[in-house]
């Protein structure tokens, strides 16, 4: 049964044979596609209270970049980043118990879905105002460097959405004045929300704002896994050696609503022609198949795995009791005795 | 010796520095041999070279990185250049460092101080007091120090606490207020300190009000009228006891501060007074704040804006005769 907290798998991942690479990362994304897939039936059957957030379509980008981190390395994912999550450490049951509503869930019924963190495990756990995570991001490596520590790198995840904000803008100057290991892989799934690129912005390519901002930058097709464990790959290598903060932007279509809620109805048949419209798991399968990397029979076991793993982990959850209002903590900061004394 | 609030305040992150190895101080001009716009870092690069960075005019960026490196264990000083600015930063304040213990359970230890509150031709938005707006949202720690001798010991305390505090030093005081010396005790944040003690109507303040209420208590008292002044020191936590206590002495509140008037930290000590000390009361409280308009720049629209002796004294009066 394939871990899902494989730390200790991070120097495999990095040093391994691209092959075995390529298909520990497919591993993670399969793993990914079946838990959400699994979350949106709860979430329609009326078992997950608030939004699901997916990452179909997404897998590939975000597992490239949990894949190449190491321990001691700071990963702030964002909202379409379960199979980057996965691949960095996060266990299953830190999902389930968060969508469910567990107490025994990180952040224990306080806040929900995708914004669960563990900063303890340099796993940061996001706010909803994209582009706030950037500078959190390099505050994290300067403390590092503070205490000379070395060989670390940082990967903060952002969309093209996210691009747009100040907050994103005012993060990626500091980072190269501050000539942080920082990568950023920013994925323009084409929408933000509704709304498409051309009312997002109108520079000729996002990834000519790097040399602006003093990042070195590269682009990406999102929807093949190869060529993002290569590209996300040898940015997270760049930063680890010392060069500038690395800029990567990956291209693809998200391939479901923004949130579950969301039917999608705004995304044209014409753009789902195009070839960054492709889903990426199916091309990893399709690269497995033409290359011949495992027979059809392991595949299944591999499904089989995934289902299990995921079952696993959504009976738990639910077997688990809510949090209760009337034995919370209500305190806001840790130090109690300075907790104001309104009623 | 003599040492101003401006000076304590410089002297508190030299000890804090010196003491402390988390301990690092970002925000703009603060480096180099510049020392920040108001001079409250001036010598400290150089005397504890790379930890006292100047950054880019990225209020947000400042506050996010002092978040990071706090979550990883190091103790960041912000400053503000003026409190005003800390407006475009709102949201790293609020919503990243004041949720973060509630949501993860990890603290986030950042002090941001901000130079706040209005001096003669500063203008709309280099006049100020935003204590109340940081208070009104949970997971912050506001300080309102009032003295030189708080100036320098709820710094120090504000970087030996594990939650995110908002430092709200008063620039009006930089340079009128002076002590002999740095102070070796302190009263812990959260707990007032009665200023001067009356029977006939207490007024409660803080930070540069809690001089003009001073005053006003002096020349009232050549009337005969003994005035009790309250400093609440913080205004979150604030001292409701304290301002309970002094209620039940005097029977009369008024409530002075200088940040806008709409809500806030001095509505927010008459609706818990009216709440728990009803009866106490020999008067209905009354509060004065800034004018419900921006902070105007001609001295003498400014000195009509925010409290000042006399309208205190007027207030006081009426407050008095009922």
């Amino acid at each position: 049964m394939l871990q899902t907290a494989p730390r200790r798998k991070k120097s495999i991942a990095s040093k391994a044979a691209p092959h075995e690479r390529f298909l520990e990362a497919f591993r993670w994304m399969l793993l990914a596609r079946t838990l959400e897939e699994k979350l949106v039936s709860l979430y329609r059957g009326g078992l997950i209270t608030g939004g699901v957030y997916v990452g179909r379509g997404q897998e590939a980008v975000s597992v490239a970049c949990g894949l190449f981190l190491q321990k001691g390395d700071i990963f702030a994912p964002l909202i379409r980043d379960q199979a980057g999550r996965s691949a960095f450490g996060e266990p299953l049951i830190d999902v389930t118990r968060t969508y469910l509503g567990s107490r025994q869930g990180p952040m224990r019924g306080r806040d929900g879905n995708i914004h669960r963190g563990r900063p303890r495990n340099n796993q940061l756990a996001m706010i909803s105002h994209l582009g706030a995570m950037i500078s959190v991001t390099v505050g994290a490596l300067m403390a590092k460097r503070f205490r000379g520590e070395k060989n670390f790198v940082g990967l903060s995840c952002i969309g093209e959405g996210g691009m747009q904000t100040g907050s994103f803008h005012e993060g990626m100057n500091l980072a190269a004045v501050e000539q942080v290991p920082l990568v950023v892989v920013a994925t323009n799934n084409h929408y933000a929300y509704s709304t498409p690129n051309e009312r997002e912005f109108a520079c000729h390519d996002l990834v000519d704002r790097a040399i602006g901002y003093g990042f070195e930058g590269c682009t990406v097709d999102g929807t093949d896994l190869t060529n993002c464990l290569d590209v996300i790959g040898s940015a997270v290598k760049r930063a680890r050696a010392g060069r500038p903060p690395q800029l990567v932007v990956a291209s693809i279509l998200r391939l479901s609503g923004h949130g579950e809620h969301d039917d999608a109805s705004y995304v044209t048949e014409e753009i789902k022609r195009e070839p960054f419209a492709r889903d990426c798991l199916k091309v990893a399968e399709q690269t497995i198949a033409d290359l011949n990397l495992v027979d059809a029979e392991t595949l299944r076991e591999w499904r089989k795995d995934a289902a299990a793993q995921v079952d696993q982990a959504i009976s738990t959850a639910q077997k688990e009791a809510a949090p209760e209002a009337d034995e919370e903590a209500w305190y806001a900061i840790s130090t109690r005795d300075l907790v104001d004394s309104l009623e | 010796m003599s040492i101003t609030y401006l000076e304590a305040i410089r002297e508190a992150q030299a000890k804090l520095l010196r003491d402390d190895e988390r301990v690092f101080i970002y925000g703009q001009d603060v480096g180099g041999t510049f020392g920040g716009a108001f001079k409250a870092t001036k010598g400290l690069a150089k005397e504890f070279p790379g930890r006292v960075l100047n950054t880019p005019i990225s209020e947000d960026a400042m506050v996010g990185t002092a978040i990071g490196a706090a979550m990883q264990g190091m103790r960041p000083i912000v400053e503000m250049q003026f409190a005003d600015f800390s407006s475009t930063a709102l949201n790293q304040i609020l919503n990243n460092a004041g949720t973060h213990y509630w949501r993860t359970d990890v603290p986030v230890p950042i002090t941001v101080r901000l130079p706040s509150g209005g001096t003669k031709g500063s203008g709309p938005f280099h006049s100020q007091s935003m204590e109340s707006v940081y208070a009104h949202y949970p997971g912050l720690i506001v300080m309102t120090p009032a003295t030189v001798e708080d100036a320098y010991s709820m710094l120090i305390e504000a970087v030996a606490i594990d939650d995110p505090v908002v430092y709200c030093e008063h620039k009006y005081l930089y340079y009128h207020l002076k002590a002999e010396n740095l102070p070796t005790e302190s009263l812990p944040t959260g707990k007032a300190r009665i200023a001067r003690e009356g029977r006939d109507l207490t007024i409660v303040s803080y930070s540069a009000m809690l001089h003009e209420a001073l005053a006003v208590a002096e020349q009232l008292a050549t009337e005969g009228f003994e005035i009790e002044v309250v400093d609440l020191r913080s205004v979150k936590p604030l001292d409701t006891n304290s301002v309970l206590a002094s209620v039940a002495r005097t029977g009369r509140l008024l409530c002075v501060g200088e940040s806008f008037p709409w809500g806030g930290a001095t509505a927010e000590i008459i609706a818990r007074v009216t709440a728990e000390g009803f009866h106490l009361l020999d008067a209905a409280p009354q509060r004065l704040n800034a004018k419900d308009t921006p902070i105007p720049y001609h001295p003498n629209l400014w000195s009509a804006h925010r409290p000042n002796a006399k309208e205190i004294t007027r207030r006081a009066r009426a407050l008095l005769r009922e």
